[in-house]
């Protein structure tokens, strides 16, 4: 099993947002995570990242053999855990190029593999430069700066592809992608997939999830997952919403 | 168009950021530190009208000179101390300092003053190896004059430069071997009287560099000057005089370091340059004095005076600086644009952290007609210091057409440290147009975090944050010290060892 979490409970400043969560990831699987707003899901997606304002108040979580809680987020990173951002952050003044050379770098140190160039760093880059898409003038300028919101998101998925994590959490990457980019990023998700990598893939739309097929379909609401099944769950969700999930829930 | 003052300031109160502030605090690794012991000439501690003279016997100064520095001396016995930056240092006690220092050579034939490569002191050549100076002049992209205290040690490849009529050489020996030149400019720029600290510095004067550039030269290497205070509780109180005359172009480089100390060290230097037409300055500075412990103790009090006059059409001076150093920086590198067409530009990076004080910015004065101005400044602070950008554009009504833009951006680190900016301007002719910009940012927990999911160091991201931000002032230094710029924001902000 690649990800195993158990009860897990965390909150910000003092307010509980997961209360007892639990799922299971096995390598090679693709779970979309759906909810409605303010459920939790990009404080799940923070915590297993390990974003230091959420505090863990209870539970384990292990990844690939660690007991992940215990990991700094930079530590977590070079282990496999990627990130795609809801909001991805803007660092004027940082090349893309660099920034991006310099994380490579830090997981292939992680990985006992010497340091990539720039020249080395370009090479490598090219195919998933094509993969994506993406204007080769993104990588020259700052990280994310006067992106437009869908060349954010590319450009987050462009990281994941060059970084080969092995757990790749997806934040609404799908949010305010235009057709033809959601394509792009969908297949550059498709192509990821291998029997070692697994992805938790949060959105609101069912759109991203028909190119991606995931293999599970779990519905988060007031930080737990209270109903989980296979793609056709996304169906079901996408046709009647969360109101009669959540009523079955309350009853129970 | 802007008011004619507006300020802004930002400081702040909780702890949310302890984490970087720890990191921070790890920073008591300054590697210039070394104190070289070796065979010196140092003055009684005191100031009065006979130590002045005795400095310039020492030097074996013409009347002149003397003159000079008396007329400053008695000026500065009439001025207060200022306090108007925004520093706080208690009153210095100018009786408690030494005034003039100086390696003397114990096993070197001659005793004679300095200058020569030959007869360095070993010691001091050592000091400078450390350093990484080239003062043996190995390097041959660059020719550096040393400054040890209040001496010149060593001027090197002067004779090559002065095949092209360069004179590059210790302030000291221009008023030796160049008194007119020396009496035409000195104190034209800033005059003694221009305030306190130039005063002090017009009458104890230790040493420094002069560089005339002749009509239509090209510099084809760098100039340099490295200071190094060595003694504890002496002042350092160098002059330099450059002059680019007609159609020329040099590139001046100063660096500077100090060994800890634990009480105040007075650095006050004066800095004078003369563009003529169609000339170019560009003129350079990474500070890196000593800049006290993390309680505030000891530190360089590093008060400036550095003025350019523009003088002809189309003269062209930029100061660029690398300030993370001193305990307290107090410096305002000014051009005075007077020749018509004349450019003035000052590119500032103030990096202040523990309890650093940095008072800095420009002044640019337009007086000929179409003179632009460009002012670049980006300060940051750490810790739980202070950084403070001042400047002044002031348009007069004979600059018509006159063209300023100021950006002027803030970065805080951490949560306990100020940043503040007080820009003043002035314009007096209404074909003039002024632009001001200015941001003050956090460098957000966001954006660390960002960068932490991708693998990257704390410290890494820091500095890829910090160096990011300074991008469009390092980029106007020259290659060599725009990586050592770089290195010393790294240092600066983590704490190893480089
Ligand atoms: N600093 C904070 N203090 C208090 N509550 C917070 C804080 N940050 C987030 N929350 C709350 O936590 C809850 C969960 O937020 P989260 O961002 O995880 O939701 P989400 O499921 O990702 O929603 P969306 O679909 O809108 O992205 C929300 O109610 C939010 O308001
Ligand atoms: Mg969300």
């Amino acid at each position: 099993m690649l990800l195993k979490i158990e009860n897990l409970q965390a909150q910000i400043d003092e307010k509980q947002i997961l209360k007892g969560l639990n799922l299971e990831i096995n390598a090679g699987e693709v779970h979309a995570i759906m909810g409605p707003n303010g459920a939790g899901k990009s404080t799940l997606a923070s915590v297993l990242a390990g974003k230091d304002s959420y505090e863990v108040t209870d539970g384990l979580v292990n990844f690939d053999d660690h007991d992940l809680l215990d990991l700094s987020p930079e530590e977590r990173a070079r282990k496999g855990l990627f990130l795609a951002f809801q909001y991805p952050v803007e660092i004027p003044g940082v090349s893309n190029k660099l920034f991006m050379q310099t994380a490579v770098n830090a997981v292939r140190e992680e990985q006992g593999l010497p340091a990539l160039d720039m020249f080395d760093f370009d090479e490598y880059a090219k195919d998933k430069i094509a993969l994506l898409d993406m204007h080769p003038d993104l990588l020259e300028r700052s990280v994310n700066v006067g992106f437009s919101g869908g060349e954010k998101k590319r450009n987050d998925i462009f990281q994941m592809a060059l970084l080969q994590p092995k757990l790749c959490i997806l934040d609404e990457t799908d949010s305010g992608l235009d057709i033809d980019a959601l394509r792009l990023v969908a297949n550059g998700i498709n192509s990821l997939r291998s029997a070692e990598r697994s992805f938790i893939v949060v959105t609101h739309y069912q759109r991203l999830l028909d190119y991606i097929k995931p293999d599970f379909v779990h519905v988060l609401y007031d930080g737990k997952i209270i109903k989980s099944g296979g793609f056709e769950l996304a169906h079901e969700l996408e046709a009647n919403g969360y109101d009669e999930i959540i009523k079955q829930h309350q009853q129970a | 168009m802007l008011d004619e003052k507006n300020i802004t300031s930002s400081g702040s109160s909780e702890t949310q950021y302890q984490e970087i502030n720890d990191l921070l605090d790890k920073n008591q690794h300054y590697k210039e530190g070394f104190f070289t012991s070796t065979h010196v000439e140092t003055f009684e501690k005191g100031l009065n009208e006979a130590v002045v003279r005795a400095i310039s016997a020492k030097k074996n100064e013409p009347e002149w000179m003397l003159a000079f520095r008396l007329k400053a001396f008695k000026h500065w016995q009439t001025l207060d101390e200022p306090h108007w930056a925004k520093a706080e240092y208690t009153p210095l006690d100018y009786q408690d300092y030494s005034y003039y220092s100086a390696p003397t050579c114990g096993s070197c034939d001659t005793e004679e003053g300095s200058g020569s490569e030959q007869e360095i002191d070993p010691e001091v050549a050592k000091a400078f190896a450390e350093l990484g100076v080239p003062i043996m002049g190995e390097d041959a992209n660059i020719a550096v004059d040393a400054i040890f205290d209040s001496v010149s040690v060593s001027t090197n490849k002067r004779e090559d430069l002065s095949k092209l009529g360069i004179i590059f050489c210790s302030f000291s020996e221009a008023v030796q071997d160049y008194p007119e030149l020396v009496q035409k400019y000195m104190g034209t720029v800033v005059p003694y009287h221009d305030n306190y600290f130039a005063a002090l510095n017009s009458a104890v004067a230790s040493d420094g560099t002069f560089v005339y550039i002749p009509e239509n030269v090209h510099c084809p290497i760098d100039l340099s000057t490295y200071f190094r205070i060595n003694e504890a509780k002496t002042g350092q109180f160098e002059r330099t005089i450059l002059v680019a005359d007609k159609g020329s172009y040099v590139s001046y480089l100063e660096g500077c370091s100090a060994p800890v100390r634990d009480t105040y060290q007075l650095h006050a230097a004066v800095v004078e340059v003369i563009v003529m037409d169609d000339a170019e300055v560009k003129y350079s500075t990474v500070q890196n004095w000593y800049s006290g412990t993390d309680d505030g103790e000891g530190g360089i009090l590093n008060f400036v005076t550095k003025r350019g006059i523009c003088e002809g059409k189309n003269a062209k001076l930029s100061w660029t600086q690398a300030e993370t150093g001193s305990a307290i920086t107090w410096k305002y590198p000014s051009c005075i644009l007077k020749g018509d067409n004349s450019i003035g530009e000052f590119y500032s990076v103030a990096l202040t952290n523990r309890r650093q004080q940095a008072d800095t910015g420009t002044k640019m004065i337009h007086i000929g007609k179409n003179t632009r101005s460009t002012i670049i400044s980006k300060g940051i602070s750490a810790g739980f210091s202070d950084n403070t950008y001042r400047g002044m554009v002031k348009i007069l009504p004979s600059a018509e057409g006159a063209r300023n833009f100021t950006q002027c951006d803030s970065m805080l680190i951490g949560d306990q440290c100020g940043a503040h900016t007080f820009p003043y301007i002035e314009v007096e002719n209404a074909t003039a147009q002024v632009e001001h910009e200015a941001t003050t940012s956090r460098i957000g927990e966001d954006q660390l975090f960002y960068c932490k999911q991708r693998g990257i160091r704390e410290e890494d991201a820091i500095s890829m944050i910090v160096n990011g931000f300074c991008k469009e002032v390092f980029s106007e230094l020259p290659l060599e010290f725009a990586q050592e710029a770089e290195e010393l924001l790294a240092i600066s902000l983590e704490g190893s060892v480089g």
